[in-house]
């Protein structure tokens, strides 16, 4: 590696400032006042408040409300994450095989990224509408009476649906460039040893890409958690009532709409830590078994 | 739309600037769309009036969300001179003592006579202390009302139901005609909340949690509201009630489409209405139930109040004064009126609206006004409950489920009571 040479030694550190600045002032410190105020019960305009030890977490932990909660961010997560790389990836493996015209595809695939979550929210609730809904329409044609809104099962298969439509894009991107820098000779010489083209996605391409997968994966997680923040604020109206959530809405709901700082601050320390834990894990297990060229 | 704004934007800047020597004072709301654009204009009424204070309002976005501000902005040192807090956040605020300056204190210190029982019954109490000083200063204020679909009701041939007892009878001949006799906009103020006041039964321990913060508890598992949902619940499963979720414009709007005959909204809807409804209709009061003993006094109300937040300088306070004393003037109140569709809140502003003929050319617009000013009752005058907003989405959650077929309705109360309990003491140790 090349050393670079600095005239004083403290300018790297100058250069780092602004950067290191950001990170303390948007990241650190909030974090290190919301883990003090998860040990508070507080007054919410100041006035008081009451060192409780870990009874906010206590609180949260034990109830079932909560809970059930976080049973449906790990599925919701798990399918989103799934379904938006899954179908990430078929797309980009078609598109990647398409000669004439693949400018057009892939601007159409690639443009629904740039439409913002809370807009892409919006369109998903007007397709899901119980009124006017096309989705609707089309549900009721095959018998589903489908009430977003007041099902919880059809709430959640609207908010999967929207959250995936959303992220394929992205993945979309990325899978496709990963796809076109495969060296041509490799595909060559797998074409030449092996006739099933699944077999070799499978054997050789499908491995040739596991980096920009696990990047993805990552992403896609983190996407599925936070992100997904705007579709769901969107598609619940306001009024979450018996429709799922996601465990990083009910911190926004217990905070700022309930004004409940301790309780909401252990959440988002609980957060804190399921993110900091899932990370490691995949550090751990699934990067081991990725080969970076 | 930009030029309006400009223009109003260039007329801020000069008032602004032409009264140098004027105390700036600021007003946080949490008002959007043409509502925002009516404070706007109000504000710009207060400062052509007078020329030693001037008055800016912010628009925060929601109720929720210029109750938050409000309340970052108060811990850091930076609070508006005038916030507005919506009903169901009225405990947060009125409780945390020390955090708002009592409307009716800071305008006898400005000098100005108060007098209490200028205000129409309904909206008396619900903002005001134990001992009925007011705290916040009431503002945007509507009532839940009936509203009525006249051509549904002659098709069936049926008159508008006074009483839940006269609804089920005229059910049958309105669901016969086609139409879905009842829907409701939203379960917690109008058949929780109101449910209490209409038909003048206790919500909560300690007054209605007026007297005290400490062992507050919700007394929700009452038999008459639980009975009251188990009617709701059959009448959907007969088809004479539909639900279509918490989301209040799901539930308007079969109604705007003809669909239903009867409406349960806001009195502040028929603005909305007269534009979008395709057939005629007209209001009346928000039913109670004939068999429940007392039943029938009037509602409390809905909407939001303005608070004067503590630790601002005198001279300010004063401009606040002198800004509560501008818009309950009977001129300024008429305006508000008939701008938004809120009700008047002074009964000088209501006779004032009324000998002009306002209410002869739009008689909806005096339904909510009216069913304030029934005879309130021992349970009517309203509610102080700490973290009511979180109680307020346990209710939609568990109401959801009642007609979601997750739960029985006893279910659900029990479910309700214990939660909302849990928070009422924890809201206690806050406030304690």
């Amino acid at each position: 590696m090349k050393r670079v040479q600095f005239s004083s030694p403290l300018l790297p550190y100058l250069f780092l400032a602004p950067q290191l600045a950001v990170i303390v002032i948007f990241f650190y410190w909030p974090s290190v006042r919301a883990i003090q105020s998860s040990f508070y019960l507080e007054d919410p305009f100041g006035f008081g408040s009451t060192f409780v030890g870990f009874d906010n977490y206590l609180g949260v932990l034990l109830s079932p409300e909560y809970l059930s909660i976080a049973r449906f961010t790990a599925l919701f997560t798990a399918l989103v994450t799934f379904f938006s790389l899954a179908l990430g990836l078929l797309l980009a493996v078609k598109a990647d095989a398409v000669i004439r015209g693949n400018a057009a595809y892939k601007t159409l695939l690639i443009s629904v990224y740039a439409i913002a979550p809370p807009v892409a929210g919006l369109i998903g609730m007007m397709f899901f509408d119980q009124h006017i809904g096309p989705f609707v329409k089309i549900a009721a044609f095959f018998g589903w009476e489908m009430k977003v809104g007041l099902s919880y099962f059809d709430t959640a298969f609207a908010m999967i649906f929207v959250a995936v439509w959303k992220q394929i894009p992205y993945n979309f991107i990325f899978f496709l460039s990963g796809l076109q820098a495969l060296p041509a000779s490799v595909r060559e010489a797998a074409a030449i040893d092996c006739r099933s083209g699944i077999k070799r996605f499978w054997t050789v391409i499908f491995p040739l890409l596991a980096p920009t997968a696990f990047f993805l994966l990552i992403i896609n997680v983190t996407y599925a958690l936070f992100d997904t923040f705007g579709v769901i604020d969107v598609m619940v109206k306001d009024k979450a009532a018996n429709n799922p959530i996601t465990l990083v809405y009910k911190v926004y709901m217990d905070g700022f709409r309930g004004n409940d700082i301790g309780g909401s601050s252990a959440q988002s320390v609980i957060l804190m830590i399921v993110v900091f834990v899932l990370t490691v894990l995949q550090f751990r297990f699934i990067e081991r078994r990725i080969h970076y060229t | 739309m930009i030029k309006q704004f400009s223009l109003a934007a260039i007329s801020i800047a000069l008032t602004a600037t032409s009264s140098l020597a004027a105390t700036n004072i600021t007003w946080w709301h949490g008002m959007a769309g043409r509502n925002g654009e009516v404070i706007n204009e109000v504000a710009q009424k207060f400062n052509a009036a007078q020329t030693a204070c001037a008055l800016t309002p912010v628009s925060k976005g929601t109720y929720e969300e210029a109750l938050a501000s409000g309340i970052a902005a108060f811990r850091s040192g930076e609070q508006p001179n005038i916030l507005q807090v919506f009903d169901a956040g009225a405990a947060t605020i009125i409780n945390a003592k020390g955090a708002v300056v009592p409307a009716e204190d800071l305008i006898k210190e400005a000098g100005y006579d108060f007098d209490r029982n200028a205000f129409i019954e309904g909206v008396r109490y619900f903002y005001a202390d134990s001992d009925g000083k007011f705290v916040g200063m009431p503002f945007n204020s509507s009532a839940p009302i009936m509203y009525i679909n006249d051509e549904a009701l002659k098709k069936a041939g049926v008159e508008a139901p006074k009483t839940w007892e006269e609804f089920e009878a005229a059910a049958p001949k309105l669901k016969e005609a086609g139409y879905i006799p009842l829907v409701q906009a939203q379960l917690t103020w109008q058949f929780t909340e109101n449910f209490f006041s209409r038909n003048n039964i206790q919500f909560a321990t300690n007054n209605n949690g007026y007297d005290s913060v400490v062992d507050t508890k919700l007394k929700v598992t009452d038999p008459n509201l639980v009975m009251m949902f188990d009617k709701l619940k059959s009448w959907a499963d007969e088809g004479y009630f539909a639900y279509y979720g918490a989301g209040w414009n799901d539930n308007q709007k079969p109604f705007e489409e003809n669909k239903v005959a009867l409406w349960i909204g806001s009195s502040g809807s028929f603005g909305g209405l007269q534009k979008t409804a395709q057939m005629p209709f007209s209001a009346t009061f928000l039913p109670y139930w004939g068999s429940i003993a007392g039943a029938g006094t009037n509602s409390f109300i809905g909407g939001a109040a303005l608070f004067a937040m503590a630790g601002k300088p005198a001279e300010e306070n004063k401009c606040v004064a002198d800004f509560f004393q501008f818009l309950t003037s009977p001129e300024i109140q008429k305006f508000y009126h008939q701008a938004t569709g809120y009700v008047a809140i002074t009964t000088a502003a209501y006779e004032l609206t009324k000998s002009e003929g306002y209410y002869e050319k739009t008689p909806v617009a005096e339904v909510g006004i009216k069913q304030l000013m029934l005879p309130a009752g021992e349970w009517s005058k309203g509610y102080r409950l700490g973290f009511y907003p979180q109680i307020r989405e346990i209710m939609e959650r568990e109401y959801g489920r009642i007609f979601s077929g997750e739960t029985t309705v006893k279910d659900a109360f029990d479910t309700i009571e214990r939660e909302g309990n849990e928070l009422l003491a924890r809201f206690a140790k806050t406030a304690g």
